[in-house]
This record gives structure tokens, sequence and C-alpha cells, in this order.
């Protein structure tokens, strides 16, 4: 196996406001190979930007902290980084896909300057070649290089989005963090833009972190799956073997909650329950009290097991494998 | 490209003409204020008498064919003092009201950004700036620094300074959380270009409308301090002064106290018509 080229070990980041300290990611170890694509899953608030955030070290402190863990990316630490050690990282070597590209393009710049800033921040380059580099980037995300002088506001929800895609790959960078790149967008233009950025990933051999809470564009995209729930990553490995014989009962769960078109069942099944607080710290599974297979032996804590080859999940039931 | 982009620049800054214009009250106002600066610029060019020029025969004259608007109280030509001290009075309004606002636009870029206790120190720095009454404080700052331009400019514009600052602030604590925001700190852009070169732009335009209508309060303002013997010495005539001259003579010649009045309510007048406009024409929510 070769080195990978972002490794997170032990991570635990906490918010604290107002007393209150909510424990947003409590432990979470992934690793990432060059050229590869892992998936966050989980639902809302379980943590899956936060992650993201710490490793590019964007997230606001205060309120949040970092406790402990590192986060190596090429072999250096990236927590242990100076500020302006990062900078030649940030935005170089790591990039971020926004969320919501009707807001992540700052209105008042035209779409061409924006890419351009990038690559001025990043190269020692004349404003010229820049301007020429940015154009090229627009033309690669299939946007004519005419509209370098248009205003975001003269783009629609899936232009802008390429728009942001072409600033996060303006240098080149070895990895890419998206962060749900689609939400925000309609299913077609989801599939233009998810294929847009697999062909680019490919072309490029970047890395990338896809965060989403949609199983369909995992499905698409990724290489591996990390599913997370209350900041703990509860199930890791392949895609397919995660897909095929997915084992925690929360993963379980997903996949169930999807519709399923050929059988014709009329209604979804939900996860039953709610997200716990993220304030208390429960000893044990934190998905106990949702779990249809809770048992005692449930209330002490899990590690995460290799269950198969490259496939590691944090649940004592294995009830599902000898089924 | 590059010459694209200036086109394209042209472009913007011909629609923003464009809908200001539209409505005949930002035009009136920018036609009266057009014509008052200039009159006041050339004007004094073509009068017969010097500023200072004393006619002891025509004290107190009323307008006439010789005096158009009549003679003050030592006998000095109404029209010619009143044009020139145009100048005095709308380059103090100007430079006030930008001189404030730049200072209140740079501190509250600087706390809304930064927040935390940055925020919390400048806020309180502003609130009890603000607790003192803004005429005591200009009265206060002439008295300390003495009388002349400068010393009256900062006099009128340190009274702006805490709600201009209290705009931008709020402004940007709106915009700060956007993702464009979190964008460019992942692209690495330091803390100044955030907040200058993406944040300040997003936020200026009810700054630019504000500014504009303090331009007519701070001639006001300066017509104040200069009534109460502050602000502008004679003999030079500016507005404030030329009212404080007359007052003593408000029932019996009543174009001593009309004249400039008149003068002052019509710049102010025109600067919040123009201000109106200038509101309606930057209003993104306005735009196509």
């Amino acid at each position: 196996m070769t080195e990978p080229l972002l490794k997170i070990n032990d991570l635990e980041i906490v918010y604290s406001q107002n007393r209150k300290v909510v424990h947003a990611v409590n432990g979470v170890s992934l690793q990432l190979e060059k050229g590869k694509t892992l998936g966050l899953v989980g639902e809302t608030g379980a943590g899956k930007t936060t992650i993201a955030k710490a490793i590019m070290r964007i997230l606001p402190d205060p309120p949040a902290r970092i406790l402990r863990g590192e986060i190596l990316f090429e072999n250096e630490d990236l927590l242990k980084k100076s500020e302006s050690e990062m900078g030649d990282v940030r935005g170089e070597k790591i990039a971020m896909i926004f969320q919501d590209p009707m807001t992540a393009l700052n209105p008042l710049m035209t779409v061409g300057d924006q890419i351009l800033e990038v690559i001025k921040l990043h190269t020692d380059c004349s404003r010229q070649e820049g301007m020429k580099k940015a154009g090229e980037m627009l033309e690669t995300v299939g946007i004519p290089a005419e509209r370098y002088v248009e205003y975001p506001h003269q783009f629609s929800g899936g232009m802008k989005q390429r728009v942001v895609i072409a600033m996060a790959l303006a240098c080149n960078p070895e990895l890419i963090l998206a962060d749900e790149p689609t939400t925000a967008l309609d299913v077609t233009i989801q599939a233009q833009v998810l294929d847009l950025i697999n062909a680019l990933k490919e072309k490029y051999n970047t890395a990338m972190i896809l965060i989403t809470h949609d199983l369909g564009v995992v499905a698409q995209t990724c290489d591996e799956v990390a599913v997370i729930y209350a900041g703990q990553i509860v199930e890791y490995g392949k895609k397919e073997e995660i897909f095929m014989h997915p084992l925690h009962p929360y993963t379980l769960g997903l996949f169930a909650s999807l519709p399923e078109m050929s059988i014709g069942k009329k209604r979804l099944k939900p996860i039953d329950g709610m997200p716990p607080d993220p304030t208390v710290v429960a000893e044990g599974c934190p998905f106990r009290p949702r779990c249809p297979y809770a048992m005692e032996k449930c209330g002490q804590s899990v590690e995460n097991r290799e269950i198969a080859p490259n496939h590691f999940c944090r649940c004592i039931w294995e009830g599902r494998k000898s089924e | 490209m590059q010459n694209f982009s200036k086109n394209k620049k042209m472009q913007v800054a011909g629609e923003f003409l464009y809908r200001l214009q539209k409505s005949w009250s930002s035009k009136l106002g920018i036609g009266l204020l057009v014509l008052i600066v200039l009159l006041c610029l050339i004007g004094p060019f073509f009068s017969p008498y010097g500023i200072n020029e004393i006619d002891l025969s025509s004290i107190y004259a009323g307008p006439s064919a010789k005096h158009w608007l009549g003679c003050d109280t030592m006998g000095r030509d109404m029209l010619t003092r009143l044009l020139y001290g145009g100048r005095y009075s709308l380059a103090l309004g100007l430079v006030t009201a930008l001189f404030g606002a730049v200072l209140g636009t740079v501190i509250g870029c600087i706390a809304g950004y930064f927040g935390g206790k940055t925020e919390m120190m400048l806020m309180r720095i502003m609130d009890v700036w603000s607790a003192l009454p803004s005429l005591m404080l200009c009265i206060l700052i002439s008295a300390v620094l003495g009388s002349g331009f400068f010393a009256t400019v900062l006099a009128l514009s340190v009274g702006n300074i805490p709600n201009g600052m209290r705009m931008v602030r709020g402004q940007i604590l709106s915009e700060r959380t956007k993702e464009y925001i979190e964008a460019a700190i992942s692209i690495n852009c330091s803390k100044t270009v955030v907040m200058f070169q993406h944040l300040l732009p997003n936020v200026i335009q009810p700054m630019i409308v504000n500014t504009t209508m303090g331009i007519g309060s701070a001639i006001a303002m300066a017509a104040s301090l200069s009534y109460i013997g502050l602000g502008i010495q004679p003999p030079d005539p500016e507005w404030g002064a030329m009212l404080a001259d007359g007052k003593t003579y408000v029932y019996v010649y009543p174009h001593l106290i009309l004249v400039p009045g008149i003068a002052i309510a019509l710049v102010v007048f025109g600067i919040n018509l123009l201000g109106d406009g200038l509101r309606d024409a930057l209003d993104p929510k306005l735009r196509d």
C-alpha cells in the first residue's frame, strides 16, 4: 500500500458557546490515497463540514477548538503548521468547493477576476498570464472564456457551481474538499456537475473528499465511503463493500430509507428518532437509542473493528453477518 | 480581454447613471447642486464688488439693480459674499461628511470583521462617544483646536463617526457569514484583502447614501457653529457666519437672514434629493 495523501488520526473538535460544549467530531480517523475519492455520508449536524474545515484550518476559533488528533497531509501535520505555512497549503494544495453556489461567489467581482485572484495568490505570474489561465479554467469547466467579464448574477446556479469548481481547480490542488457540491442544484444539473467533477478529478489525478448526504452521489463518484453519525465514523470501507454488505445498523437504516422504484413500496422507511444531542457525551454507542438491534452490551463504548479486509464498523452487533 | 473588461466597467457605470437620472427628484437635485456649485465657483469672478469691499452709503440696502441681493451690515454686497461663502460651506460639508464616513467605515469594518473583544471595545468607545451631544462635542473641539477650516472639519466630523461605524458594522455582520467570504479565506486571502476587497464593496452602498445625506447636515451644522461664533471666522463669508451677522436685524432687514438661510436650505434640499436618487439607483433589489 502506498503512503496515503491524507491521514486523519483521532480528531476531536468541540464548539463551545455560552458554557455549552458541542461535541462535533469525536475521534475520527480516516485516510485517503492520491487520486481517490472518499465520500463522507451522514445527516445534518453529524460533523462532516467541521472535518473539512478542520483540514483547511478555517474553523472559526472561537467557538471551535480542535482538542486532539492530527491531520497528516503529505506526512506533515497541518494542525501544527503556522498560519504562514498554512498559506502554502490552503487554496494551493487543498481547495474547497462550497455548498451553495449562490453565495459562494462575490456578487461584485466578475467571475474571471475571482478565478484570477486564486491564481495570483498562489503563482507568480503577471496579470495578463493569470487572466489567460483564468479564461482557460473557465473553458475547462465548460464556460466560454468570453464570459470572463460577467458577474455572478448573470449566471445560473449550475454555471455558478462550475465557476466555483474552476476556482478550486485553478491551482491544481492535490486534494479537493467538496462540501455538498450538488445539494443546492436540481437533479439534472447535479448529474452534469458530478460528471464534470469526476472528469476533472481524473484529468488532474486529484484526490477528493466528497461530503454529501446523498447515497446516489456516493455511488456515482466515490471509491471509499465513511458513514458518520454523531461525530464518529460508524462504518468505513470500499464503496462496493459498504454498498453490498452494509453492517452497521445506521448504514442499514440509511439504505432502507432510500426510495425503491422497482418493488413498488408506497412508503419510505425512515430511521426512527432524532440524532443525539451533541452537547451530551453518552457512554457507549451513540446510535443505541434509535437502533432496532440495541442490546445491553451497547452501553459500553465500542471501537472500530475490521470486519472484512478494509471494512471497518463500529458496532458489536454481528447478526447481519450470520444471516 | 483587458479592454473588454474596461468596456464592461463603463457599461456598469453607464447603467448606474441612467438609473440615477431616471427619477425627476434626483434630476432636480443634481441640477440644483450643479447650478449652485458652478455659481459659487465662477460667480465671484463676475462680481463688480470685492468680497470685503465696504460701501458705507449702502449699509443695510435692500435688493436693487445695483446690489441684487442687497448689502449687509457693513455695506458689503450680499450676492458676492453669498457665492464666495458657498465655497466654504460646500467644501466644509463635503470634506466633513467624507472624513467622518471614511473613519466610520474603517472602524466599522474592523469591529464587524474581527468581532469578539475588538468589536466589544470599539463599540463601547463609540457608545460613550455618541452619548455626548454632537453639537456639544463640536463646540468642545472647536474651542480646543480653535477656528479655521480644518479644525472645523475635525470638529464636525467626529460626531458622525459612531453612526457610520454602526451602520457599516451591522452590514458586515450580515455579510460576513456568506459563503463567498469563507471561500475567500479558503483560497488564502489575507484579512485585509477579505475585509477591504470582498466585504467592503458589498456593504458600502448604504454608506454612500448616508454620506451624501450627511453633506447636507454637515453644512447645516457648520452654519450653526459659525452662528455661535466658532468655525469659520469673519470676515470670511461662510453662510452660517452671514446668518449670525444678520441675526440682530432680523425684523428690520430680513434679507440679511433670508439670503444665506435660503441658500443653505436649497443646498440641503438638493443633496437630500440626490441622496434619495442614489439610494434607489444603488439598491440591488431594483437592479434587473
